[in-house]
C-alpha cells in the first residue's frame, strides 16, 4: 500500500479497535449468549432438552420441510439460471426480478399468501375442508411458506458465475455433437458446482432457521407442526430457558457450520458466494 | 415454385420453431415460470386480492386504526433508522476489512455474515438475553445510566441494526476493494488533503453502494419478525410491530385486515425502495 | 465438401442494421477462405450459422449439398475453433479433445482405448502431446489454441471453421501459427472458413477472401486481385494500406484538392474517392512538373529505401524514396498509379505516369 494513502498509525488503530468492539457488541456477544444460557445449568439439561421427544420430533420436521423445500429451489434456480444465462428472450429482466422478489417480502406476509389461499377463508379453503385436505397448519403449509423464503438463494449465487461464463463452452459442446443433458452434466453443471453447492447450503441454512413465515402457517402443534425454531418460542414463552437456548444452540451450530463451508467454498474457488442474496 | 419461395421457407420454419444454437430453453423456461408462478406469483396475487373483500372503507378503517399507525410508525421508523446506523457502521467495517492487515482480520470478515447464518429467532432470543435488565449488557447499562432497552422502541431498533448492518457491509466492501488506489494517489499528487480525498474521491465512488445497502437492509429490516417480537415487548400503541399485527390479525381470523396490513406494508416499502433507487440513479448521472 | 449459402438474411432485431443482408457465398471443396472485415461487418454471424449456433431468418445453406436449415449444431458435424477458444476449464487437454467422441451416442461411441488412441494421435499432430494431463489454465495462448484446434479435429470434421483463431497470440507465435494450420488443412484436405478483421492474415493463409462491409460481401476474390482490383472504396481502404484523397469530378476532369487535376473518362461528375499505394508513390527532390510536399517523417525501410510521410496541403500521404530527407525538408511526388473511385463506385485504374504530369 503506498504512503499516500496510509491512513496515521494512530487512527488505524482507532478503526480496527472500534470495529472490533462494535463486532464483539453486536455479532459475538449475541452468539456468545445463545450458548452460555444454553449451558447456564450444565450440560445434563442442555442434552435432555434436545433429546427430549418434541425437540426431536420438531428436528424431524425441520429437516423434513427443508428435504422439500431445498430440492424444490434447487431445480428452479438451476432451470432459471440456465435460462436466463445461457438464452436471449424478452422479459429477461423482469423474470431476474420477479425471482429475487422473495426476499424483499417480509416473513410473515410470506407465510400470509399461503394462509389468504388455503386458509379456512382462503380461496381453497371451503374446496379443501370438504376433501379434508389440511395444507395451512400442516406440513404442506410449512413447505410452501419455507420454499417461498428460500426461493431465490440458489438461483442468485449460480445466475452471476453463469452470465460470466458466457455461452462459449456451452456452443463448443453442441458443435462437438453433445446433447442438451449432455452439455448440462458435462460442461455447465461442472464450472458451477461449488456455487451450487454454496447455494443449497445457504438455501437450507435459512429454510431450517425460517421462524416468522412457518408461525404463521404453523398452528403450533407441538410434536405434529412444530419446527426447531417454533419449538424454541414456545419454550422460551413456557419460560424454559435452558431448553430454548439449547435447542438455539443447535440452531446457531447450523448457522456456524454453513458460514465455515461457505468460507471453505469461498476460499477454494477464489470467489465470493453472494450469501445476503 | 419459384427459387425465391423454396429460399425463403426454412427460414420462416426454423424461426416459428424457435431454432437456437443450444437445446433446452422450453424445458428449462417451462420449469422456472411454473415455480416461481406457483411459489411466488399467484400467493403474492392473493395478497393484492384478498383486501378488497372488505371494500376500499374496509381498507381504510383498518389501515388508519390508531393501533396499526403506531406498528407502522415503529416498523418503517426503526427500520430507516436502522438503516440509516448502519451507514457509518458499515463504512467502518468495510474500511477495516479492505484497508487494514491486522490480526483477527479474517475472523472478523467471517463474523460480519453471522446475521445471515443465525436463525432469526435464535438472534431475537439471543439479543433478549443480552439486553433484558438482567443481561451481560442489560445490567450493567440499568445499572450505570437507569437505561432500559430491552421491550422498548430501542430494542426493536438494536436488532434491527442487527439484521440491516451485513448488508451495508457486503454492499460497500467490493467496492472499496475494487476502487483503485490510483484515485486516492492523484488526489494526493494534485494537493488534496486526506479528509478531502476521501470526501471528494471515496465517498463519491463508493455513494451508489452506500444506497444499494441502505436499500437492502432497510428493505429486510421491515418486515424482520423473528429478531424482533422477543425483545421488543410486544405492547400495543408502543412496541408493536407491524408484522406482528398481522399474525393478531390472522389470529383474530381476520384475513382481509391481515392481508390489508401486509399489501400496505409491501407497497409502502417499494416506494421506499423505488424513491432509493430514484436517488442512486441521480447519484450515478453520468457514469458508465 | 462445398458450401453454398444463398441469399442469407439475418436480422437480431432492429430492422435498421440487418447483421447481414442478402449474403451469398460458395465454398469449393478443399479451399481455405477468408471472411475479412472490420467489427460488426457481420463475419462472425455467417461463421455461426454455418455452425449452426445461429440461423437466418432467410436464404438458404447447404453443406455438402444437404439444406441444413433444420440442422442444429450437434449433428452438423462441423468443425469450429473459437475466438476465446471457449475450452473446457474444468477438463484436462486430453478430456478436452476426448469430448467430442465421448458425447457420441453409444452405438457409434468409441471403445476407450480407440478414444485414447485418437486423442494422443491428435495431440502429436498439434504437437503437444505433453500436455495431456495439464488444464487449460496451466497452459500457454499459442497451446490452447493448438489444444482448440485438435479438439474441433476430433470429430473429423470436413468443414472447418476459425473464427479470430489467432487474436489472443502475440505477434511471433501468430506468424509460425498461421503457416502451420494452413499446412494442416492441406495435408488433412479440409474446407476451412477463417473470419479474420487482420488483412495480412487473410491474404497470407486464404485461397479466395471475402472481404465483408455492413453486413455484405463486397469481394469475393483471390488476394492479388483484392490489390490488384478493388472492387470498391472500401475494399481499397480496408485491403492494403493506401492513401486516400477526396476528389471529384467537373465536367470529364478530375480534380483533387491541392493537386490539381487530369482527364477522367467513365467517371461520373460529382464527389470521388481516390487511392495510392504508398508503393506506388515516390519521393523524389523537389522538380518542376510534379506535385511539392514537405517531408514530415522519413524511416528507412526495405531494400535500401525510405519510408517517408509528406504533408501535401492537408493531405498526408506515405511513400518511397530513395534517399533520405530532413524534417521538413520539400520535396515531389510522383504518382505511378491510382486507383479513383466514382460517386456510384464506378472504378478507374490510372496510370500515374500519364496522369503524373498534371498532378501539380
Amino acid at each position: 500500500m503506498s504512503v499516500a494513502t496510509d491512513d496515521a498509525p494512530w487512527l488505524r488503530r482507532l478503526l480496527v479497535m472500534l470495529a472490533l468492539v462494535f463486532a464483539v457488541l453486536i455479532f459475538l456477544a449475541p452468539l456468545a449468549a445463545v450458548f452460555t444460557e444454553a449451558l447456564r445449568r450444565g450440560i445434563a439439561p442442555a442434552l435432555e432438552a434436545i433429546v427430549e421427544p418434541d425437540a426431536l420430533s420438531a428436528m424431524r420436521l425441520t429437516l423434513l420441510v427443508a428435504a422439500v423445500a431445498v430440492p424444490v429451489n434447487t431445480l428452479g434456480g438451476v432451470a432459471a439460471s440456465w435460462a436466463i444465462a445461457k438464452f436471449d428472450f424478452p422479459g429477461k429482466r423482469l423474470l431476474v426480478t420477479l425471482i429475487e422478489l422473495p426476499f424483499s417480502v417480509s416473513p410473515v406476509i410470506s407465510g400470509l399468501v399461503y394462509v389468504l389461499i388455503f386458509g379456512a377463508q382462503g380461496w381453497f379453503g371451503p374446496w379443501l375442508r370438504e376433501h379434508d385436505v389440511q395444507i395451512i397448519f400442516a406440513l404442506p403449509g410449512l413447505v410452501l411458506a419455507t420454499t417461498f423464503v428460500t426461493f431465490p438463494f440458489v438461483a442468485r449465487t449460480l445466475l452471476p458465475l453463469m452470465q460470466e461464463q458466457g455461452r462459449e463452452e456451452e456452443e463448443a459442446a453442441a458443435t462437438l455433437g453433445a446433447g442438451g443433458l449432455q452439455t448440462f452434466f458435462r460442461v455447465t453443471l461442472p464450472n458451477v458446482k461449488w456455487a451450487l453447492l454454496g447455494g443449497v447450503l445457504l438455501c437450507n441454512a435459512r429454510a431450517m432457521g425460517e421462524f416468522g413465515a412457518v408461525a404463521v402457517v404453523s398452528g403450533h402443534i407441538r410434536g405434529a407442526t412444530n419446527t426447531m425454531p417454533l419449538h424454541v418460542e414456545i419454550l422460551y414463552n413456557e419460560y424454559m430457558f435452558v431448553g430454548a437456548f439449547a435447542v438455539a444452540s443447535l440452531l446457531a451450530l447450523l448457522g456456524l457450520v454453513t458460514l465455515a463451508a461457505k468460507a471453505l467454498l469461498e476460499y477454494w474457488t477464489a470467489r465470493p458466494i453472494g450469501i445476503e442474496a | 415454385m419459384t427459387a425465391a419461395a423454396t429460399a425463403l421457407r426454412p427460414a420462416r420454419v426454423g424461426r416459428a420453431t424457435g431454432r437456437r444454437a443450444l437445446p433446452g430453453l422450453g424445458l428449462s423456461l417451462g420449469v422456472t415460470l411454473a415455480w416461481l408462478g406457483l411459489i411466488v406469483l399467484i400467493p403474492l396475487a392473493a395478497l393484492a386480492i384478498k383486501p378488497w373483500q372488505i371494500g376500499i372503507s374496509g381498507v381504510v378503517a383498518v389501515l388508519l386504526d390508531a393501533r396499526v399507525l403506531a406498528a407502522f410508525r415503529l416498523s418503517f421508523g426503526a427500520a430507516l433508522l436502522a438503516a440509516i446506523i448502519s451507514l457509518p457502521l458499515g463504512l467502518l467495517f468495510a474500511w477495516v476489512i479492505t484497508r487494514y492487515r491486522f490480526p483477527g482480520r479474517r475472523l472478523l470478515d467471517a463474523l460480519v455474515d453471522l446475521p445471515f447464518a443465525l436463525p432469526t429467532a435464535v438472534a431475537g432470543l439471543a439479543m433478549t438475553a443480552l439486553l433484558a435488565n438482567n443481561g451481560w449488557l442489560g445490567a450493567p447499562l440499568a445499572a450505570a445510566f437507569g437505561w432500559q432497552i430491552a421491550y422498548r422502541p430501542v430494542g426493536v431498533l438494536i436488532a434491527l441494526v442487527f439484521v440491516a448492518l451485513p448488508f451495508m457491509i457486503r454492499s460497500v466492501e467490493p467496492v472499496l476493494r475494487d476502487l483503485a488506489l490510483e484515485g486516492e494517489e492523484a488526489a494526493a499528487t494534485l494537493g488534496a488533503t486526506r479528509m478531502q480525498t476521501l470526501w471528494r474521491v471515496v465517498l463519491p465512488a463508493l455513494a451508489p453502494a452506500l444506497i444499494t445497502g441502505f436499500g437492502l437492509g432497510f428493505g429486510r429490516a421491515v418486515g424482520e419478525y423473528g429478531s424482533v417480537i422477543f425483545i421488543a415487548g410486544n405492547m400495543p400503541m408502543a412496541t408493536e410491530i407491524a408484522p406482528l399485527l398481522i399474525v393478531t390479525k390472522l389470529e383474530q381470523y381476520d384475513d382481509a385486515a391481515a392481508a390489508a396490513i401486509g399489501l400496505a406494508m409491501l407497497v409502502l416499502a417499494f416506494l421506499i425502495l423505488l424513491a432509493l433507487n430514484l436517488l442512486q440513479r441521480w447519484v450515478r448521472r453520468g457514469r458508465a | 465438401m462445398s458450401v453454398e449459402i444463398e441469399a442469407v438474411t439475418r436480422d437480431f432485431g432492429t430492422a435498421a442494421n440487418p447483421a447481414l443482408r442478402g449474403v451469398s457465398m460458395a465454398l469449393r471443396s478443399g479451399e481455405f477462405v477468408a471472411l475479412l472485415g472490420p467489427s460488426g461487418s457481420g463475419k462472425t454471424t455467417l461463421l455461426r450459422i454455418l455452425a449452426g449456433l445461429d440461423f437466418p431468418d432467410a436464404g438458404r445453406v447447404l453443406i455438402g449439398g444437404r439444406d441444413v436449415a433444420q440442422v442444429p449444431a450437434r449433428d452438423r458435424n462441423v468443425g469450429v475453433v473459437f475466438q476465446n477458444y471457449a475450452l473446457f476449464r474444468h477438463m484436462t487437454v486430453f478430456e478436452n479433445v476426448a469430448f467430442g467422441l465421448r458425447v457420441r451416442p453409444r452405438a457409434q461411441r468409441p471403445a476407450n482405448a480407440e478414444i485414447d488412441r485418437r486423442v494422443r494421435e491428435l495431440l502429436a499432430l498439434v504437437q503437444i502431446p505433453e500436455l495431456a494431463p495439464r488444464y487449460p489454465e496451466q497452459i500457454s495462448g499459442g497451446q490452447r489454441q493448438r489444444v482448440a484446434l485438435a479438439r474441433a479435429l476430433a470429430i473429423e470434421p470436413q468443414l472447418l471453421l476459425l473464427d479470430e483463431p489467432f487474436g489472443a497470440l502475440d505477434a511471433l507465435v501468430r506468424k509460425d501459427v498461421r503457416r502451420w494450420v494452413r499446412g494442416l488443412h492441406d495435408r488433412l484436405g479440409l474446407t476451412s472458413l477463417l473470419v479474420t478483421h487482420d488483412q495480412e492474415e487473410a491474404m497470407e493463409m486464404a485461397d479466395r477472401v471475402a472481404v465483408m462491409e455492413q453486413g455484405r460481401i463486397v469481394q469475393f476474390d483471390p488476394p492479388h486481385t483484392l490489390i490488384d482490383a478493388p472492387a470498391s472504396a472500401f475494399v481499397a481502404r480496408f485491403v492494403g494500406d493506401a492513401n486516400r484523397l477526396a476528389a471529384s469530378v467537373h465536367g470529364g476532369r478530375l480534380d483533387i484538392a491541392g493537386f490539381g487535376g487530369f482527364d477522367a473518362a467513365g467517371l461520373p461528375e460529382g464527389a470521388a474517392e481516390i487511392f495510392v499505394r504508398p508503393d506506388d508513390l515516390r519521393i523524389l527532390p523537389p522538380r518542376d512538373g510534379l506535385a511539392p510536399g514537405l517531408v514530415e517523417w522519413s524511416r528507412p525501410a526495405e531494400r535500401g529505401r525510405w519510408k517517408m510521410l509528406v504533408a501535401v496541403g492537408e493531405h498526408r500521404l506515405e511513400g518511397y524514396g530513395e534517399r533520405a530527407f530532413e524534417r521538413g525538408a520539400a520535396c515531389a511526388l510522383e504518382f505511378q498509379a491510382l486507383t479513383a473511385f466514382g460517386a456510384r463506385g464506378e472504378r478507374v485504374s490510372i496510370n500515374g505516369r500519364e496522369a503524373a504530369p498534371s498532378l501539380r
